[in-house]
């Protein structure tokens, strides 16, 4: 979905996450301006923590400090659940 | 001209994180920091009580725009120790509090496992507002 001018919604950050991030889970809180953001993602797996922040603001982009006010982020890596697949 | 601008702050950046063991790229001062990340990771060094430069990003909004396209992060404050960008309020947090921190800066004072200090009880920064216009 296209970045609009509308107020930023948890719901919304949350499914651009796991959408932008394959196999991702985040649970995402906030007011509209001020986020955070708890993601596990099996793609963080071997990843520095600040390797995996960037996978989640490279998510949004310029809208970080910008439409998205302010963004918390706790990364976790999940296993993955199916090597095999795709 | 303004590219000859941009071109000496970023120059000057890149010289302050090499000169400075550890600094911290902020939106106001260590002594009046004007947005609650900012004042967070203020409080953690200070709590470890390792010596910092501060850089306020807030006079000039290039300052960030640089800053931004050097470090690869988005976000202010933004912590470099040893030249390495090590991460923003939330990454200095875990660090704190898993301890990794106090090894990185070299501060072995057992601080590890302790909640992170909340900001000192001052008067809450006003309103930030960004430079936006």
């Amino acid at each position: 979905m296209a970045a609009t001018d509308a107020p930023a919604t948890p719901e919304e950050l949350k499914q651009r996450i796991e959408a932008g991030i394959p196999g991702a889970t985040a649970d995402v809180t906030g007011d509209g301006h001020h986020f955070n953001a708890v993601v596990s993602a099996p793609a963080f797996h071997g990843l520095s923590r600040i390797a995996q922040h960037r996978l989640v603001y490279d998510v949004f982009g310029a809208e970080v400090g910008d439409r998205i006010h302010a963004l918390s982020i706790q990364t976790k890596a999940k296993a993955a659940e199916r090597e095999n697949s795709a | 001209m303004s590219d000859d601008q941009t071109t000496q702050i970023r120059e000057a950046i890149q010289s302050a994180i090499s000169e400075n063991p550890v600094i911290l790229f902020m939106k106001g001062s260590p002594d009046q920091p004007m947005c609650g990340f900012s004042a967070r990771t203020v409080a953690i060094l200070q709590h470890v009580g390792t010596p910092f430069a501060a850089v306020n990003i807030l006079p000039d909004p290039r300052i960030r725009q640089e800053l931004s396209a050097l470090s690869n992060w988005p976000t202010i404050p933004q912590l470099f120790i040893d030249g390495e960008f090590v991460g923003g309020c939330d990454i200095v947090t875990e660090m704190y509090e898993s301890g990794e921190l106090q090894r990185a800066l070299g501060v072995e004072d057992g601080g590890a496992d302790q909640p992170a200090p909340e900001p000192a009880a001052q008067e809450p920064a006003p309103l930030t507002i960004e430079n936006r216009l």
